[in-house]
């Protein structure tokens, strides 16, 4: 089927998210939607999706105008999507949440569950999946998950598939297997829209790639080009995709994780018996696919998690059953993965919200009264510091872009005397000029003498900046590898094979 | 290689947490067993009433030597509560779901030998009073579960019962139809509904709060037109001819539980439906798979084209509907006029047996059951006089309730979209 968009344009308020985007997609093509976070990718996908309505423009299938008024239309007139955030209900099984809208059932209403199952296993054969219909969906692995959204999107004889960032929560091995079904998709006449911002990926599959800048179609960009090319499309500017740095000056084990095992509310091991050292000066960066423990892992260091055993020692100073205050006190420094969540008051000013953790006393607190005149000096000093874009020390956090408001967290955290560094998805959701400024501090930060733990999610960062790399699955260490270690061999043990986890 | 085959060491695995919340709890009421038989022994014989002088099968009451029975139950208590310590110690298991059941009937037993030495335990009557103190809570508990399952936290379930009293009262006395006020009994709690899903579905005001001032209004108004219309008017307003018992041939003659459960009126079978009814629709029909989806990841049904709003309004609606049927089975059939306030905090002892029952139907009637029993027991024994103070016994089924939630049943799940609006970004 082939897909039209004509001068889309959709306002939120004073932002115009889509400025009148033009796209053509041709039966049976993989067209790429390539651009930065908050470009407007996901929010043309919305309106196609009839989940946004638009204010201008229109959408065609096979030259027919369509009029959606929300999903439902959209998914009668053959669009299906694959969301970034999977649309399953975790405690439903695979065929109640495929049949989940457009039910069999007989006179009564009453659910024809075989028909569902049976559904579910013609596709799945189609395509080669191994998916058992009446899995509970939240037991499924992420991989696993997704395909029951693409069974789900097919199931309803979807002719144009929207895969919306598909790979972001995927392995590298995944991914390749993903690619290869969005290929045997489009052989069987499948339009598709893929939507990433990852370059390998887009020059991989594509046929044809459009993208998008600040909301605006800023070109077409044929598969062969290089991935500089592509990233400056997508930027703006020519853009550099290392980091420098200098070889790491390791000195002694600074920081030593024995045995450490997180247990979570629902009573399960997330972290089980891992074990680690990071010496001072440098980079230790723990790869995994989200959700494999990271998480767990950097909040057990911090004092966040009430059920952990084993031991964390920091210049031989035990930091397990301290309190989070404690653990701050000895020296580290911590980004959280959600800034907006856990960084930041978003309420708060700048200035506020630089002082947050040094609340207790001096330089900011005296005799319980904050000391404003060394707050605004201290806020005015780091914006310039770090180049935190904003009006002004007193503009709240949460009008501040995802890379300025990073830079607050990093600001607050790097500026007290470390002797750790934790950064968890420090990069994440930023534009490419932020990644830079980011990386650079991290870098600075372990050449200032300290051990430094970046944990990441994306294998770009970090065989970017690991000195050793730290493989997490299912809540333990597969292996601990040189930080020169091939994508293919981190791929691998992301999946949880041991192979090659020599070091 | 393509395809990954996971060879790591590490699987999720669930850490054996040794909890030993369950046992210290069983060692409480098993020291109360021991207590019963060897510090206060009572002497004497027990009797046990097992059929009143109506039923066509006769069974001879059952005498039980009081001091001998107390001691061989709180022996077997202990012992029980030996055998949850090893389970829990052997890191084998949790203490199973048989053990909590046995081990309740068993204390049960012993605490009524022990109370009643010398007198007459009346079982038929003590069950019938069980069932009628039962049945607002079944029908609160259901509507709340259909209410909570969709994604609504449904606090107002007092007020909704309270509402289906007072009109079921009202339209029962005028039009002397029972029928009639059953109708209007409905008609009132899902005009409460009503209230409840505008503000918290359309305007997304806090679920928790519009319930409780719901119930707050709810109590203000039904009192106030109480005593300015129906008390001064009582035997035209507050009169309504109450619902006839139709006893079921056959089984209300078995022994024991026939009468208790087959002598009923409409309204107690109606509820035998209802219960059935919601558990199967809510898992086997597609309205159920919808309410479920809604109130789980309201925007993954949003995304396949169900109506979250609409879906959340209706069944929020149909939830007023059956508990304002429990709301008639006070004066339709229990009591047979309103009082001030006469469902005295049942509807907060429903929502207790939703979260008790884990949002199941099934589960959340057998809790109903369970709350209805204690609080009858607390009465019967009032009347056939017990040792343990009557101030004190008042307290028993807030115990029971406050013991069940909180010990028996460890962290339970609700419905993850459950009290959050959904906000179509």
């Amino acid at each position: 089927m082939k897909l039209e968009l004509r001068g889309i344009t959709k306002r939120f308020g004073a932002l115009v998210a889509n400025d009148h985007i033009d796209l053509v997609v041709e039966p049976g093509e993989i067209h790429c939607l390539l651009g930065e976070n908050g470009a407007g990718k996901s929010t043309l996908m919305n309106v196609l999706y009839g989940l946004y309505r638009a204010e201008e423009g229109e959408i065609l299938l096979d030259d027919e105008v369509q009029h959606f008024s929300g999903p439902g239309d959209a998914m009668r007139a053959g669009i299906g999507m694959v969301h970034q955030h999977f649309m399953l209900v975790p405690v439903f099984t695979v065929a109640e949440n495929v049949m989940l809208g457009h039910e069999e059932t007989n006179a009564i209403g009453v659910l024809d569950i075989a028909a569902a199952r049976a559904k579910v296993r013609e596709i799945s054969d189609r395509f080669g999946f191994d998916i058992d219909p009446d899995a509970v969906v939240e037991d499924l692995p992420v991989g696993v998950q997704q395909r029951v959204e693409i069974i789900k999107a097919l199931s309803r004889d979807a002719r144009v598939l929207v895969f919306d960032e598909p790979t972001a929560v995927l392995t590298p091995q995944e991914t390749d297997e993903l690619m290869a079904i969005m290929r045997q998709l489009k052989e069987s006449g499948t339009s598709i829209v893929f939507i990433t911002h990852k370059l390998r990926e887009v020059r991989e599959v594509a046929d044809r790639i459009t993208v998008i800048r600040l909301g605006k179609v800023v070109g077409e960009a044929s598969p062969s080009a290089s991935n500089a090319e592509l990233a400056s499309m997508m930027v703006g500017r020519a853009v550099d995709l290392t980091v420098d740095k200098a070889p790491a000056n390791p000195g002694a084990d600074a920081f030593v994780v024995t045995d450490l095992s997180v247990i979570d509310a629902l009573d399960q091991y997330v972290v089980k018996d891992v074990s680690f050292t990071v010496r001072a000066g440098e980079i230790l960066a723990i790869a995994g696919v989200q959700g494999n423990g990271q998480t767990e892992l950097t909040e057990a260091i911090l004092g966040l998690q009430p059920r952990v055993s084993g031991s964390i020692t920091l210049d031989g100073v035990e930091l397990v059953g301290r309190s989070v205050r404690r653990v701050l006190d000895a020296g580290v420094g911590f980004v959280p993965e959600d800034r907006t969540e856990d960084g930041l008051v978003a309420e708060f000013t700048i200035a506020e919200n630089l002082m947050l953790d040094r609340s207790t006393g001096e330089p900011f607190v005296k005799a319980g009264a904050l000391q404003l005149k060394t707050l605004e000096e201290f806020a005015e000093a780091k914006l310039e510091e770090f180049d935190i874009r904003a009006q002004g020390i007193s503009t709240p956090a949460g009008r501040l872009s995802g890379g300025n408001q990073q830079k607050v967290v990093l600001a607050r955290e790097l500026s007290r005397d470390l002797r750790l560094f934790v950064a968890s998805q420090p990069t994440r959701g930023l534009d490419v000029g932020s990644i830079e400024f980011v990386h650079t501090r991290v870098v600075e930060a372990r050449d200032s003498g300290i051990p430094v733990i970046v944990v990441s999610t994306e294998l770009d960062e970090v065989t970017a900046l690991a000195d050793r790399i730290a493989v997490m699955y299912r809540g333990g260490i597969v292996g601990i590898v040189p930080g020169d270690t091939p994508r293919e061999v981190l791929g691998l043990m992301m999946a949880g094979e041991t192979t090659g986890a020599a070091a | 290689m393509t395809t990954t085959t996971p060879a790591a060491p590490i699987v999720h695995e669930t850490a054996v947490v040794r909890s030993w919340k369950a046992p210290i709890a069983y060692g409480i009421f098993a020291l109360v067993g021991v207590l019963f038989a060897f510090v206060f022994p009572a002497t004497g014989d027990t009797l046990f009433e097992l059929s009143t002088e109506r039923e066509a099968i006769q069974l001879a009451p059952v005498a039980v030597p009081t001091q001998s029975a107390v001691i061989v139950a709180a022996l077997l208590l202990v012992g029980l509560t030996g055998l949850s310590a090893f389970f829990v110690a052997s890191r084998r298991a949790r203490s199973p779901l048989w053990l909590a059941i046995v081990f309740t009937v068993l204390f049960l037993f012993a605490f009524l030998t022990w109370v009643a030495a010398d007198k007459t335990i009346p079982v038929p009557g003590l069950l019938v009073g069980s069932l009628a103190l039962s049945v607002p809570l079944i029908f609160g508990a259901l509507g709340g579960v259909i209410s909570e399952r969709s994604g609504v936290v449904n606090i107002a379930i007092e007020g909704q019962l309270l509402f289906g009293a007072f009109s079921a009262a009202l339209v029962g006395s005028i039009t002397r139809q029972p029928l009639l006020g059953l109708v209007a009994a409905m008609v009132g709690a899902v005009l409460v509904s009503f209230v409840l899903a505008a503000f918290s579905i359309k305007y997304l005001v806090d679920q928790v709060i519009v319930g409780v001032v719901l119930n707050v209004l709810v109590l203000g108004l039904t009192s106030f037109f109480y005593s300015k219309v129906l008390v001064p008017d009582a035997a035209t307003l507050n009169n309504p001819v109450k619902f006839d018992v139709l006893p079921i041939p056959l089984l209300s003659d078995i022994p024991i539980l026939g009468p208790v459960l087959f002598r009923q009126t409409i309204i107690v079978y109606l509820m035998y439906i209802a219960v059935f009814l919601v558990w199967f629709a809510l898992f086997k029909t597609r309205w159920g798979l919808r309410a479920r989806a809604v109130g789980e990841h309201p925007q993954a049904a949003d995304t396949v084209g169900i109506s979250v709003t609409s879906t959340r309004f209706w069944n929020v609606s149909l939830a007023g509907a059956i508990v304002g049927v429990g709301g008639a089975y006070y004066t339709l059939d229990v009591v047979g006029q309103f009082g001030k306030d006469m469902t005295n905090g049942a509807g907060f002892i429903a929502l207790a047996a939703v979260i008790f029952g884990r949002w199941d139907p099934i589960r959340a009637t057998l809790a109903g059951l369970l709350f209805g029993f204690a609080t009858n027991l607390q009465s019967v024994l009032g009347i056939i006089g017990s040792p343990v103070p009557s101030d004190f016994m008042l307290m028993l089924p807030y115990v029971v309730t406050i013991f069940a939630v909180a010990g028996l049943v460890g962290v339970s799940r609700a419905p993850a979209a459950d009290g959050k609006p959904y906000i179509k970004s």
